[in-house]
């Protein structure tokens, strides 16, 4: 096996092994017979798509999971980690991708929360003082002891989770998607540090979707796919290239009767669209886009480059700047008048990508849910006041009907419905009131195979009656097999846009991995 | 005013403002820790009345005292089973042990006692009584000093004395301890505290533990210190003047205790001044001044005062995500 070769250089006990790991969720097999194992020492870096189970094997490594089967031996020694406690125990600390830190503490106080040794906090926070000191030197790790989380950039907020597991003595640093949040210098001090931990002798393990950043940092890595590990090779040996090829892989393409596109009028056009976070990040580069009538344009990358702010900016969800055009007419993206119900009244249908938060109520009944955001029309209002319910659940029983969501009951409630149920309801809300431009983000996550066919297909009739589309998906075979036109998105921008007949997975994936004027 | 009449509203204070500092205590443990608790009014009738019950049985006020207690911490349990174990909604879960304290209460009372849901009298060793503190002799011939000493200072019940230090304690245990600094945690971050290997069932256990204790104290004050046996329902909205002063206090025991003192003053106040001529006006009627210090309660609750921002994990049972 190529892993043994890498695993000992020098025949010392690798830092961590990891010996036919399986994990299943009922059906979902998330991880399985993962093998691995990772010198002393080693930057490591894990890639693979969203759902390809590396984050399935990080929370097995840290104890929030239990393998279903294999071993994974810490320095030569075997170890059960069936908490998180083991794993702080056994010498591994993790970076989560969304924090663990108590915003209205100090750094020194989130630093020995759980690792005070002793029943009074003054030693602990002088020992951490002094240990931070130390650190901030070692590493170039410095952040202010006694400042608030909160007040801290995300940046030093990562540092503060660095430094919670090298003062738990943390020789193994699991690192999730930890450049996610930061900015480009930011990221590059993070690989300085890393390299600093490194070269002490600690093993990191990186897991990206990002691939310049592997090729940047990492001494190893591995490709993971569909929850096997498919490959793991030595970083020089390897390129961008090669290691998008091994993440994609060769997939069945789920194929949906499509003719011809035959675009007519612009309805959306987008001229240097931006969107700045809350937190004065930009997310939104400078898009500019157009779609046509009966064309369906795709927006593919890996999630968190752009595409939920780009949907949530035509939405009306979020405040933006540049310019959008609306069948010629340009629209208010600030201020009164940029809201979701004023795009409505333009022909906007607009499926979000989080359903849960965005388009449904769950405790709602499926017919009152059938009706939110077209609520205000007059067919289903009585007087100013009351809704006409008689009219709005004749309207949402044939709309479900005509969906085919199952079980037909409109009194029951959103939650009570499968995920593939609930997005056809959402989906017959907003594509049966012929809209002219429809924004569709992740528009079959969490269906099962059936409801996908039935949604693409739908998708696609839309189109052919003349509605523009916008569709905005991770899933590259979606794009494929739905798209006209696809734009790739990295970092914010549009790295990239092809007819799809045009191009094909492997060039698809180089762009979404941030690497332009690939193979034309 | 003259002085003794100051003197004699302060002292009234220092006593009215005792249970509702060992209540606002218990409610900063458990809401720090993340466990909101509206119960706490149920929970220092329970301990009125098995302290007042048991002290007349047995005429031992300590005794008395440990019922009290008990009788807090298993009703403090009940809310911690319910909303930490069972991820219960904590608020129903503290009106149910507000409702089930004065049922079980008036009830079990009269079925014991016969006297209308009363306990009998106390007196001698069944309730505390004031303690006078050294030298009071020694002092009472100093004008100003002699008489704010005896009669402010001395004379109070053994539990008056205890509330002070518990609040300087709690401080010292939140703020200076490993404890305190994870229970703080708790109620702000539980996924902080989990991944950090800590238990976050049993630091809010430990939280809701401790507030039942408290509860028991000021329960037992109730009906053994300030008066001489329980009567039905004796904390009249004390528990809930104690979740008011919490919020004033923003959660922080040094402000809390100001707090306590704030609603004890405005009580001994509106049981001084039944009276009172306003010129132009007229006689304020005596229900308005009893009213004052619930009044002062809606108006803390309702916001009005600066902006408080109650622990993040508040009120939300943790379920691990993964």
């Amino acid at each position: 096996m190529e892993n043994a070769a890498l695993a000992r250089p020098s025949g010392v006990a690798p830092a961590i092994e990891l010996r036919g790991i399986c994990k299943s969720f009922g059906p979902v097999r998330a991880n399985h017979d993962i093998s691995l194992s990772i010198a002393p020492g080693t930057v490591h870096g894990i890639v693979g798509e969203n759902g390809a189970g590396k984050s399935t094997l990080m929370s097995i490594l840290y104890g929030f999971y239990r393998a279903d089967a294999g071993e994974i031996r810490i320095h030569g020694q075997r170890t059960a980690i069936p908490n998180s406690q083991a794993a702080i125990r056994a010498g591994i600390g993790m970076v989560h991708q969304h924090f663990m830190l108590v915003h209205n503490f100090t750094v020194l106080e989130n630093v020995v929360l759980g690792a005070e040794d002793g029943p009074l906090l003054a030693p602990a926070l002088a020992n951490a003082r002094s240990l931070l000191t130390r650190l901030s030197e070692e590493y170039e790790l410095s952040v202010d002891p006694d400042a608030i989380i909160e007040n801290l950039s995300v940046g030093h907020q990562q540092r503060v989770e660095i430094l919670k597991a090298l003062f738990r003595q943390a020789d193994i640093l699991i690192l999730d998607e930890p450049t996610g949040v930061l900015t480009p210098a930011e990221a590059k001090h993070l690989f300085r540090i890393l390299r600093n931990l490194r070269d002490e002798g600690k093993c990191i393990i990186l897991i990206t979707h990002k691939l310049q950043e592997i090729l940047q940092v990492t001494d190893t890595v591995s490709v993971m796919r569909q929850g096997e590990m498919t490959a793991t090779v030595k970083t020089k040996d390897t390129s961008a290239d090669k290691l998008a090829q091994m993440m994609v892989g060769r997939k069945v393409l789920l194929r949906v009767d499509k003719t011809q596109s035959n675009p007519g009028d612009i309805v959306l056009e987008t001229r240097k669209l931006c969107v700045i976070d809350a937190h004065d990040v930009p997310r939104l580069k400078n898009v500019s886009l157009s779609v046509r009538r009966g064309e369906i344009l795709g927006i593919a990358g890996v999630a968190g480059n752009g595409q939920t702010e780009l949907l949530a900016a035509i939405g009306g969800m979020t405040p933006a700047s540049g310019e959008i055009h609306i069948k010629g007419q340009k629209i208010r993206l600030s201020g009164s008048g940029a809201d979701p119900r004023v795009r409505r009244q333009l022909g906007i249908a607009h499926v979000p990508e989080d359903r849960h938060r965005h388009a449904l109520v769950m405790e709602f009944h499926a017919w009152e849910n059938m009706v939110l955001g077209y609520h205000n029309h007059r067919s289903f209002r009585r007087g100013s006041w009351f809704m006409n319910t008689f009219v709005i659940r004749t309207d949402s029983m044939e709309r479900m009907r005509s969906f085919d969501v199952r079980p037909l009951l409109p009194e029951t409630i959103a939650r009570s419905f499968s995920g593939g149920n609930q997005q056809k309801i959402v989906l017959a809300r907003e594509f049966s009131r012929s809209p002219d431009l429809l924004i569709v983000g992740q528009p079959t996550r969490g269906v099962d195979i059936g409801a996908i066919e039935f949604i693409h297909q739908r998708i696609v009739d839309l189109r052919d009656a003349g509605v523009a589309v916008l569709l905005v998906s991770v899933e590259l075979d979606e794009i494929l097999s739905l798209a006209d036109r696809v734009a790739v998105m990295f970092d914010g921008s549009i790295i990239g846009e092809r007819d799809i007949k045009d191009t094909d997975e492997n060039e698809l994936g180089l762009l979404m991995a941030g690497i332009a004027g690939g193979p034309a | 005013m003259d002085l003794t009449t100051i003197v004699q509203i302060l002292d009234s204070m220092m006593r009215l403002s005792t249970p509702l500092i060992f209540a606002c205590l218990a409610g900063l443990f458990s809401e720090r820790a993340g466990i909101f608790d509206i119960g706490l009014e149920g929970k220092m009738l329970a301990s009125a009345f098995f302290s007042a019950a048991t002290a007349a049985v047995t005429g031992s006020v300590l005794l008395g005292l440990l019922a009290g207690l008990t009788a807090a911490t298993l009703l403090a349990m009940v809310h911690g089973v319910a909303s930490i174990t069972f991820r219960g909604n904590q608020l129903i879960s503290g009106v149910a042990i507000n409702f089930l304290a004065s049922g079980f209460t008036a009830l079990i009372g009269q079925n014991w006692f016969q006297l209308g849901g009363r306990t009998p009298s106390l007196s001698g060793d069944g309730r505390f009584l004031p303690v006078d503190l050294p030298f009071v002799e020694t002092i009472a011939g100093i004008p100003f000093l002699g008489k704010l000493y005896g009669e402010l200072i001395s004379g109070h019940t053994l539990l008056v004395y205890l509330a002070l230090p518990t609040v300087l304690l709690s401080w010292w245990i939140l703020f200076r301890t490993r404890f305190g600094l994870r229970l703080r945690a708790v109620g702000e971050n539980p996924e902080a505290v989990d991944t950090g290997g800590l238990s976050v069932s049993a630091l809010r256990f430990q939280a809701t533990l401790i507030c039942g204790l408290l509860c028991g104290f000021g329960g037992a004050y109730l009906s053994t210190g300030m008066a001489a046996g329980f009567i039905r329902d004796m904390t009249a909205g004390k528990g809930f003047i104690a979740l008011a002063a919490l919020i004033f206090a923003k959660w922080r025991p040094g402000y809390a205790l100001c707090a306590c003192l704030l609603f004890g003053l405005l009580e001994a106040i509106a049981i001084r001044y039944q009276n009172i001529e306003i010129e132009g006006i007229g006689t304020v009627p005596l229900q308005l001044m009893q009213a004052l210090p619930y009044i002062l309660t809606v108006i803390i609750l309702a916001g009005f005062v600066g902006k408080a921002i109650p622990p993040r994990a508040g009120g939300i049972p943790y379920v691990k995500e993964r």
